[in-house]
This record gives structure tokens, C-alpha cells and sequence, in this order.
């Protein structure tokens, strides 16, 4: 076991891959230039060349669609998105073409390819670099949505996307990103589609994703001893373990999904529906989904706090619904 | 450009099936026997029979939503085309993707497209994987003055001079997009002009001249097997159907009957027989095999069973054996 970064994890994960695949390849904008702007493709161009780590111009539909057709035709493309609300410029690419053509192809054409790239509020960047629009690709079929919480899921969660045959869509918190965590020596691999129970409990089970995790786990150790919260971190939205998390509210009875995007037609919409449809009978009280507000992220530090859900606002969710 | 009685022979056929199968294809519609959306491709045969001839099997094509021409050209197989015009499991993507959507990999048909100037990008792809892999093979996308007009036109010009990829961008002038005439749809209607903007070399040919769209295509793509990067070809032609189906449209008084004089299956034939290269016995034979090829097609389609809503392979768009 080593302890690394959660960005270290990322790099990491490209970087063996790449070695094990000839056909891995990586581009998106800076991603050749000092490792991009974030600095997650660090070293891989002086380790696999200019051929394999292809930076482009700032044209997201052109380099979705580009390694969307270059999947079609045999080679496995790491797309990064540099921020994920550019994604929406390359929609119909990502959209309408490589999540549609393994199946409008009756299965007969195989697109596999990562999405990947940075998402996350509290970095104060306003609207148009914080959107959280991971429940929109779970209302997309054709591609898995994967959201890791700490830099073991994300290092083993990266490489299994990347071997994946279908598209994946990769989200990385960028609040996380010095975050660390242990890691496996050699060959790691997460499954996708399993959740994860990263803290036991028997009062109350959070599902939270992405940076929800980190202040789920807070509020529940600060209310260690006054309510007992097991937390299920999903890392898969889709496919969803439903199995995992059904486990965990047969034994608590109550649910509160947590997470950083708005809850109207959500994913923590999605659990709730189907914990309910799974198991009515398993409540003891309302099963609740705590988001952000129904507003456009807005850029000064306190509004931006107050748009989404914070330890405390978790914290007190947990206590309201223990006394139901 | 000398051409053997052979190969024009070969020109002449090609655009005669796409011909003969287009015009079933409006009577089983009328029919009902084939649903949904039909974009019909008379008039405009001499581009995908001219270009795709200078193509090999494992060069591919990404084609428009008019593409069961582009398909018969590229060799597809005619039984499976019209199969999945009609929604059958044999069809070329098991009934998944209709008339917009024919893919058959093994002669590189990488698929329609139901977004106008979708598959200009994905194009870029196929002649990425080309380059990746250091072979000579050629991608080709096939759109349309509609196409040209979308953003991914000229973000992807401009990302494949800079790769220096192997894509030949054809577009087919035909004078419409959907129901607006390419005057009313186009500032300066001169879209080989575009692609020199660019820096990527850009001829306007006449696109009822099979002749001249071989000729175009054999100097294009031989440059482009030579590492020359993409070429763009602008073939003039005219639509004579309306946009989908048999829903009529408005055109100019006398418009329709000048381009119908241009009509170029007749213009090839006229000059095969003042050549002395084809007799009228040999014409009539042609039209026989043609004829009884399109019974088939029609007699496999209408025979074969409907897909199975129940089937496994019905109900999931993921690949199987990934790692979920």
C-alpha cells in the first residue's frame, strides 16, 4: 500500500494503461502542454509521445466527435474534458453519436472510450464552470457514469473504465484532488457498477457521490454517538448497485441521498425511486435527497456555500430524520 | 484520367442499383412496407458511385441521413440494406437504426447519420486511427451544403489540416437543406472555397459527371494515401426528390426539368454507347441483373423475421464481456 494523491491516482491510472494498451491514447485541449491545466496528463507525453497525447484546439465538438470515430474504428480514446460544463458544447458528439452507435449499429459497432475530466463547486468559478450534470448521462443510455470519491476508487474505477468496451463517463472531483488515500501496489482494478460501503452504521443510510462523501463521512463522525450513519458511496450512477444500497436501507430504515447537483429528476431521485420500488416496506421514515439549490451556481464564496449541502445541513438532516 | 470500358461499366451499375433500389424503396414507403424516415438519393448517384470507386474495403466511409447510396456504393450487402429499411433482424443493424443508420464494418461503412454534419467529425476519426496505426488507408464523410452550414464543418477542416489527417470531406451541393434552398441557407455558396480558408486543398466538380467525380476522387485520395492530409471535394448536383419521404415540396417553375436533362446515369450511358463500350442488349441485360438483385433485396426483406423485443441483445446497449 502506497498513499497518493487522488490527481496522483488519475495520472497514474492513464499512465498504465497507456503501457498496456497500444490503442490508448489521450487527447483534449493542454493535454500535451505541461499536462494540462490541471495538470492530470502530467509526463504521459514525454513518456508515450506527441502520436499517443494529442492536445487540440479549443473545438469540443470536433475532438468528441474525432475520438468518437477513432473508437468506431479500433483505437481506445481518453477524451479529458478540461472542465465539464464544456462538455455541453460537444453535446450532439457525445450524445447523439458515441453514447447512440453501439446500439444503433444493432451492437454491431463498439465505442469504447473514457470521458474524462474535472467537476466540483467550491473553487468559486461561477455558473459556467461548476455545473454538476452527472444526472443528465444517467438519463442517457449508452453511456456508464462513474464518480469516484477518494484516489483508491478513482485510481481502480479509471483503469476499468478505460478497458470498458462502451463509453464511460469519468468525473472527477477537483475538491478532491490533493485529497489522499491508500492505494494498492500493482495491478488495482474498482468493477464499475459496485458500490461501496465506506463508513457501517445502523440508524440512518446516506448515499452521497462525489464530494458528498467526504462531508457525509464528517457529519456522521461528528454525530458519532447521538445517530449511527452508515455511508454508501455509489461510484457507479449508472449502472446503479441497487443491490448494496437496498442491503443498507433494509437495516437502517431511512435513506437521505446526498449530492452536490439540484435534486428535481435527479440521480438522488433516481435511488429513491428505486429503493422505494424495491422495498416500501423497509422505511421507518420519508426517504429524503439533500442538493443544490435550483438556481445557476453563483460565484461569491457565501452563495455558493449556500447553494449546496454542507457537513452541517447534512448533519441536521440526520438528526431530524433519526427522531421520525 | 483513362478509364477502361471496365471500370465505367462498373460506374454505370453502381449508380443504376442505387437508382433501381431508390425507386422501390419510394413505392414500398408509399407502401407502408418500409416506415419512418426516407431520405431518397435519385440524382445524385454520380458521387457515391464516382468516389466510392476509388475506395478499397478497408478505407471507410462515415455517410449522411441520404445514404443508401453511399452503402450500396461501398459495397454493402443490398439484401441487408433493405432488411433494415424495413425493421428486420437481419437487417444491416438488426432493425436497431433504420434507414439513417446502416453500418456493415467489413466493406468500412461506419454508419449514417440522423444529425445533419454529425458525421463530419466522426470521419476525422476514422483517419485518425488510420494515421495511428501507419497505414495508408482513407476515411471519407459524405454531407451535404445543409452540413456545411453546421459549426462541426468548420471546426473539423480546421483540426484535420492540423493532424494533416486522411479524410476527404465530400460535400454534395445538391441545392437544398430540408426544404430551403441552398440560396436561401448560404451567404456565399462556395464551399470548396471554405476548405481552402483552411488550408486544405478544395475543387468544385461537376456532380452528375461520374466521370469527373472518379477523376476528382482518384487525385484527392491518392494524395491523401501519400500523406498530403485531407482533401475536400464539392459535388454540384440536384435533389431531385423532396427532403424525406414523399412529402412534396416547392421548386423554381422549370428548375426540376433542366437539372432531369443533367440526369447523370443517362449522360454515363449516352457516352458508353457513342463510345461503342456497351450495346443496347448489354444495357438491358444490366437492367435485368439490377432488376432481379432489388426482387431479392425486397423478396430477403419481407421474409425475414421482425426483431425480437424480448431478446437479450434487444433490451441492453452495453457491450457484453466489459468490466461491469
Amino acid at each position: 500500500m502506497r498513499t497518493i494523491k487522488y490527481k496522483t491516482a488519475i495520472t497514474e491510472a492513464m499512465s498504465e494503461e497507456m503501457a498496456r494498451d497500444e490503442k490508448v491514447f489521450v487527447i483534449g485541449e493542454d493535454v500535451d502542454v505541461l499536462g494540462g491545466v490541471f495538470k492530470m496528463t502530467r509526463g504521459l507525453v514525454e513518456k508515450y509521445g506527441a502520436r499517443r497525447v494529442r492536445g487540440t484546439p479549443i473545438s469540443e465538438a470536433a475532438f468528441i466527435g474525432l475520438a468518437t470515430g477513432a473508437a468506431m474504428t479500433g483505437l481506445r480514446p481518453i477524451v479529458e474534458i478540461m472542465y465539464q460544463d464544456f462538455a455541453l458544447v460537444g453535446m450532439d458528439q457525445l450524445v447523439n453519436q458515441a453514447c447512440s452507435i453501439c446500439s444503433m449499429s444493432g451492437g454491431r459497432v463498439r465505442v469504447p472510450i473514457v470521458f474524462r475530466g474535472q467537476v466540483g463547486v467550491g473553487s468559486r468559478e461561477a455558473a459556467q464552470h461548476s455545473r454538476q450534470f452527472e444526472s443528465w448521462f444517467v438519463n442517457t443510455p449508452g453511456i456508464k457514469v462513474v464518480m469516484p470519491s477518494d484516489a483508491r476508487d478513482a485510481k481502480g474505477l479509471l483503469k476499468s473504465a478505460i478497458r470498458d468496451d462502451n463509453p464511460v463517463l469519468f468525473l472527477e472531483n477537483r475538491m478532491l484532488f490533493n485529497s489522499s488515500a491508500e492505494v494498492p501496489d500493482g495491478e488495482w482494478l474498482v468493477p464499475i457498477g459496485r458500490a461501496e460501503l465506506k463508513r457501517p452504521g445502523r440508524d440512518l443510510t446516506v448515499v452521497a457521490t462525489g464530494g458528498a462523501v467526504r462531508k457525509s463521512l464528517a457529519a456522521a463522525a461528528s454525530l458519532q454517538g447521538r445517530v449511527d450513519i452508515e455511508v454508501v458511496d455509489p461510484r457507479t450512477l449508472s449502472p446503479l448497485d441497487i443491490d448494496t444500497i437496498m442491503a443498507s436501507v433494509r437495516k437502517t430504515g431511512r435513506l437521505l441521498v446526498v449530492q452536490e447537483g439540484p435534486p428535481q429528476a435527479s440521480f438522488g431521485a433516481e435511488v429513491v425511486r428505486r429503493c422505494v420500488a424495491e422495498g416500501l416496506s423497509s422505511f421507518r421514515a420519508a426517504p429524503r435527497v439533500l442538493g443544490a439549490r435550483d438556481v445557476p451556481m453563483p460565484f461569491s464564496p457565501v452563495l455558493e456555500d449556500a447553494c449546496v449541502p454542507q457537513e452541517a445541513d447534512i448533519a441536521s438532516a440526520a438528526v431530524a430524520m433519526r427522531a421520525e | 484520367m483513362s478509364l477502361s470500358v471496365d471500370e465505367k461499366r462498373t460506374l454505370l451499375r453502381t449508380m443504376l442499383l442505387i437508382r433501381r433500389f431508390e425507386e422501390k424503396v419510394k413505392v414500398l414507403y408509399a407502401k407502408k412496407t418500409i416506415d419512418g424516415a426516407i431520405h431518397l438519393y435519385i440524382g445524385q448517384e454520380a458521387v457515391a458511385a464516382g468516389v466510392c470507386a476509388v475506395l478499397r474495403n478497408d478505407d471507410c466511409i462515415f455517410s449522411s441521413h441520404r445514404g443508401h447510396g453511399h452503402a450500396i456504393a461501398k459495397g454493402a450487402d443490398l439484401n441487408g440494406i433493405m432488411a433494415e429499411l424495413m425493421g428486420r433482424d437481419t437487417g444491416l443493424s438488426r432493425g436497431h437504426g433504420g434507414s439513417m443508420h446502416l453500418f456493415s464494418t467489413a466493406v468500412g461503412l461506419m454508419g449514417g447519420n440522423g444529425i445533419v454534419g454529425g458525421g463530419i467529425p466522426l470521419a476525422l476519426g476514422g483517419a485518425f486511427s488510420a494515421q495511428y496505426e501507419g497505414t495508408d488507408r482513407v476515411s471519407v464523410t459524405f454531407f451535404s451544403d445543409g452540413g456545411a452550414n453546421q459549426g462541426v464543418f468548420s471546426e473539423a477542416l480546421n483540426l484535420a489540416a492540423l493532424f494533416r489527417l486522411p479524410v476527404l470531406f465530400v460535400c454534395e451541393n445538391n441545392g437544398y437543406a430540408a426544404t430551403t434552398p441552398v440560396t436561401a441557407s448560404t451567404a456565399r455558396i462556395d464551399i470548396a472555397g471554405r476548405a481552402k480558408a483552411y488550408g486544405v486543398p478544395g475543387v468544385t466538380v461537376d456532380g452528375n459527371n461520374a466521370l469527373a467525380v472518379r477523376d476528382a476522387a482518384e487525385q484527392a485520395v491518392g494524395g491523401m494515401r501519400r500523406g498530403e492530409g485531407p482533401h475536400l471535394l464539392e459535388c454540384v448536383t440536384y435533389r431531385v426528390e423532396p427532403h424525406c419521404g414523399i412529402i412534396a415540396d416547392e421548386r423554381a417553375p422549370g428548375e426540376k426539368e433542366k437539372w432531369l436533362e443533367k440526369d447523370p446515369i443517362d449522360r454515363l450511358r449516352v457516352s458508353l454507347e457513342e463510345e461503342g463500350a456497351v450495346s443496347s442488349a448489354e444495357l438491358e441485360g444490366l437492367e435485368h441483373d439490377v432488376a432481379a438483385r432489388i426482387e431479392e433485396a425486397v423478396r430477403f426483406g419481407t421474409e425475414s423475421p421482425w426483431p425480437d423485443p424480448d431478446a437479450a441483445h434487444n433490451r441492453r446497449w452495453a457491450v457484453e464481456g466489459d468490466q461491469a
